[in-house]
C-alpha cells in the first residue's frame, strides 16, 4: 500500500510504496495505477507509475493537493486482474554491429561473451513501467552477476531497437534517442505503434517479457 | 484554389501546437502543448477561435511565409520582431494586434525579442492530423500533426476553413521578466548540503544553451550533493528542477522525458512556468523558496488575470 503521499510541486501527488524495488512492491503500484485511471478522478490530467511510485498530476484549476489527497486516501482499491497481463517473445540480433557495449561488459562483468547472453536470455523478465520515451520497457531483474552500472558518459545517439542493461533492469530503445545503458543487442520489432490508438505500446506494466535470439540476417529480413 | 501558407523560411523551431494531450504518461507520451500557455491562449483570443486551438508556435527565429488565398487575419503573440511584406510596402508588426492579408502578401516573423517563445494564430483553422486528441509535435516520439516534425523550409501549411467573422482586434499587454523563479522543495531536498541548499535559492544561475522543449540546463556554483547523485528512475512533471551529477539544474519543460532518475531538489509552480520558458540562453535567474498554499493563491491570481485579459476580447 502507499507508504507516505507528499506533494510534488503544487499541481502533482507523489505517493511513495517503499524503498525496495521487487515485483510485489510495484504490483502495488499498478494496481493503484490501474485503479485510479478507472475512476477518472476529477481534475486528474496524468498518471506516471514507476518501480515504487506514482506520480499524480491534477489540473489546479480544478482540484488542489489537499483534496485529492483525500480522495486518493480513501479509495476502494480492487484487486489488480492479472488477464491484463501478456507474454512476449521480444527477437534480438547481437551481432557485432548492434552490441555496442559488449566488450566493455565482458570487463565490467569479468563474464565472457558466451555466458553473458547465456544469463541474458535464459530468463523471463517482468515489466516495471514504460517511459522516459514512448512505449521504453523498463524490465527486470537480471542476475545478480549481471548488473553493470550506467556508461560513464552517455551516448548523444542510441540506434531505435537497442537493447541496454543497467543495474537490474533491461530495457529496448523504441526510438533513437539519448541513453547510457549497456548495449547488447538490437530488435527489429516496432516497440511502440503510434497509429495504435487504444495502446500503442508493445509491451506494458505487468508484462513478461522473453529474449529469442535471431541472425543478422533474420533481422534485415524481419519487416518484409 | 485552397488557401494556404508556403513556407519560405521554417525557422528554427517551429511547430504547431495546441494545449497538449493528457493521461499518456504512463506510456512514455509527455504533455507536450504550447510552452507559454498564457501567450497561446491570448492568440487564439484575438482571432476569434477557441482559446484550446492549434496555434504555430517558433522559437527565437520564426519563419517567413507567403500566403495564397482570400483575405484572412492574423496574430503574433510573445516578444516578436516582426513584418509584414505587401505587394507596395512593408508594415512593422505590433504583437497582440491582428492585421489583414491577401494574396502574395509575406510575413516574416524575424525574431523574438530577449525571450524564446512566439505564437502565430489566423482566424480559421489548419488543415491538421491530430493523435490522442491533441495536434502538438512532439519531435522526439514524431507525434502529432506534421507527422510528429518540425516545420520544414519550401513545404505547405493548408488552411482548412476562415473564420467568417474577421473582426480586428488589438491587446494591450506587456510580457513582464521573471526576475525570481519561485520554487517548492523537491521530493529529495534533503539529498544536499546545507551549502548546497543554501547555494540554491542564494546564488545566480545562468539558463544554457542545452535548452528546448524537453529542458533547460543551467549554470552556476556547484549544488553539492550528500547522498547519492541518481535516484530509482520515477516519474517527472513539467517544472521539475533535477540536479545531475556535475552539479548542475536542470528543469523539465513540456515535452519532458516522462521518467528520470537524478534527485528533484524543487519544483517551479505552475504561476511562474509560462515566465520560466521564455528566460533565454545567457540570461540570469534565481529560485526563490515558497510554500505550497502561497503558490496555489498566486496560481489564481495568474488565471484570473489571464481570464481578464480574455474577456477584454469577446
Amino acid at each position: 500500500m502507499i507508504k507516505n503521499i507528499s506533494n510534488l510541486g503544487d499541481a502533482a501527488l507523489y505517493c511513495d510504496f517503499g524503498e525496495d524495488v521487487n515485483k510485489e512492491v510495484n504490483s502495488n503500484v499498478i494496481k493503484y495505477f490501474k485503479n485510479i485511471k478507472e475512476k477518472n478522478i476529477k481534475g486528474v490530467i496524468n498518471l506516471t507509475p514507476s518501480y515504487n511510485k506514482l506520480i499524480i498530476s491534477f489540473d489546479l484549476k480544478k482540484i488542489n493537493f489537499i483534496e485529492i489527497k483525500k480522495i486518493v486516501e480513501n479509495l476502494d482499491i480492487n484487486d489488480f486482474k492479472s488477464e491484463f497481463s501478456k507474454k512476449i517473445e521480444i527477437p534480438i540480433c547481437c551481432a557485432d554491429f548492434f552490441s555496442l557495449d559488449i566488450k566493455r561488459l565482458e570487463e565490467k562483468l569479468s563474464l565472457n561473451k558466451n555466458k553473458i547472453y547465456e544469463n541474458f536470455f535464459n530468463k523471463e523478465y517482468f515489466c516495471y513501467m514504460t517511459g522516459f520515451v514512448a512505449g521504453m520497457p523498463f524490465l527486470g531483474d537480471l542476475d545478480k552477476s549481471m548488473r553493470a552500472k550506467r556508461l560513464e558518459t552517455p551516448r548523444v545517439k542510441v540506434p531505435k531497437g537497442s537493447v541496454g542493461l543497467t543495474e537490474q533492469f533491461a530495457n529496448i530503445y523504441s526510438f533513437e534517442s539519448p541513453g547510457g545503458w549497456n548495449i547488447i543487442g538490437n530488435t527489429p520489432l516496432e516497440i511502440f505503434n503510434s497509429s495504435k490508438i487504444d495502446n500503442p505500446n508493445l509491451i506494458s506494466p505487468g508484462d513478461t517479457v522473453t529474449f529469442k535470439q535471431i541472425s543478422l540476417k533474420d533481422h534485415k529480413n524481419y519487416n518484409e | 484554389m485552397n488557401n494556404c501558407f508556403e513556407i519560405i523560411r521554417a525557422g528554427t523551431n517551429t511547430t504547431f501546437q495546441d494545449n497538449g494531450r493528457n493521461n499518456l504518461n504512463h506510456i512514455g507520451i509527455p504533455f507536450s502543448g504550447a510552452m507559454d500557455k498564457r501567450n497561446y491562449v491570448l492568440a487564439n483570443s484575438l482571432v476569434g477561435n477557441k482559446i484550446n486551438d492549434p496555434v504555430i508556435e517558433f522559437a527565437y527565429q520564426g519563419p517567413l511565409v507567403k500566403y495564397r488565398g482570400k483575405k484572412i487575419s492574423f496574430v503574433i503573440t510573445g516578444d516578436v520582431i516582426f513584418k509584414i511584406i505587401k505587394k507596395k510596402n512593408e508594415i512593422n508588426g505590433n504583437c497582440y494586434e491582428t492585421y489583414n492579408i491577401e494574396d502574395g502578401d509575406q510575413i516574416d516573423i524575424i525574431s523574438t525579442n530577449k525571450s524564446v517563445y512566439g505564437y502565430f494564430a489566423i482566424s480559421g483553422k489548419f488543415y491538421l492530423n491530430f493523435q490522442w486528441g491533441s495536434c502538438s509535435t512532439n519531435t522526439t516520439a514524431n507525434i502529432g500533426s506534421n507527422e510528429g516534425k518540425k516545420l520544414q523550409d519550401s513545404q505547405k501549411i493548408e488552411i482548412l476553413n476562415i473564420n467568417s467573422n474577421q473582426i480586428q482586434k488589438k491587446l494591450n499587454y506587456i510580457n513582464t521578466r521573471l526576475e525570481k523563479i519561485r520554487v517548492i522543495k523537491g521530493t529529495n531536498f534533503n539529498y544536499f548540503s546545507n551549502e548546497g541548499k543554501k547555494i540554491f535559492f542564494e546564488k545566480e544561475f545562468i539558463i544554457s544553451k542545452l535548452s528546448d522543449r524537453m529542458g533547460m540546463r543551467l549554470e552556476g556554483p556547484n549544488i553539492e550533493n550528500i547522498v547519492e547523485t541518481n535516484i530509482r528512475s520515477e516519474g517527472l512533471i513539467k517544472g521539475v528542477i533535477q540536479i545531475t551529477a556535475d552539479g548542475n539544474p536542470i528543469i523539465m519543460l513540456s515535452d519532458h522525458g516522462t521518467i528520470g532518475g537524478y534527485p528533484k531538489i524543487g519544483v517551479v509552480i505552475s504561476a511562474d512556468y509560462d515566465k520560466l520558458v521564455q528566460l533565454s540562453p545567457g540570461s540570469k535567474c534565481k529560485f526563490q523558496e515558497i510554500e505550497l498554499t502561497d503558490a496555489e493563491n498566486l496560481f489564481k491570481l495568474y488565471e484570473i488575470e489571464t481570464n481578464n485579459l480574455i474577456s477584454q476580447l469577446r
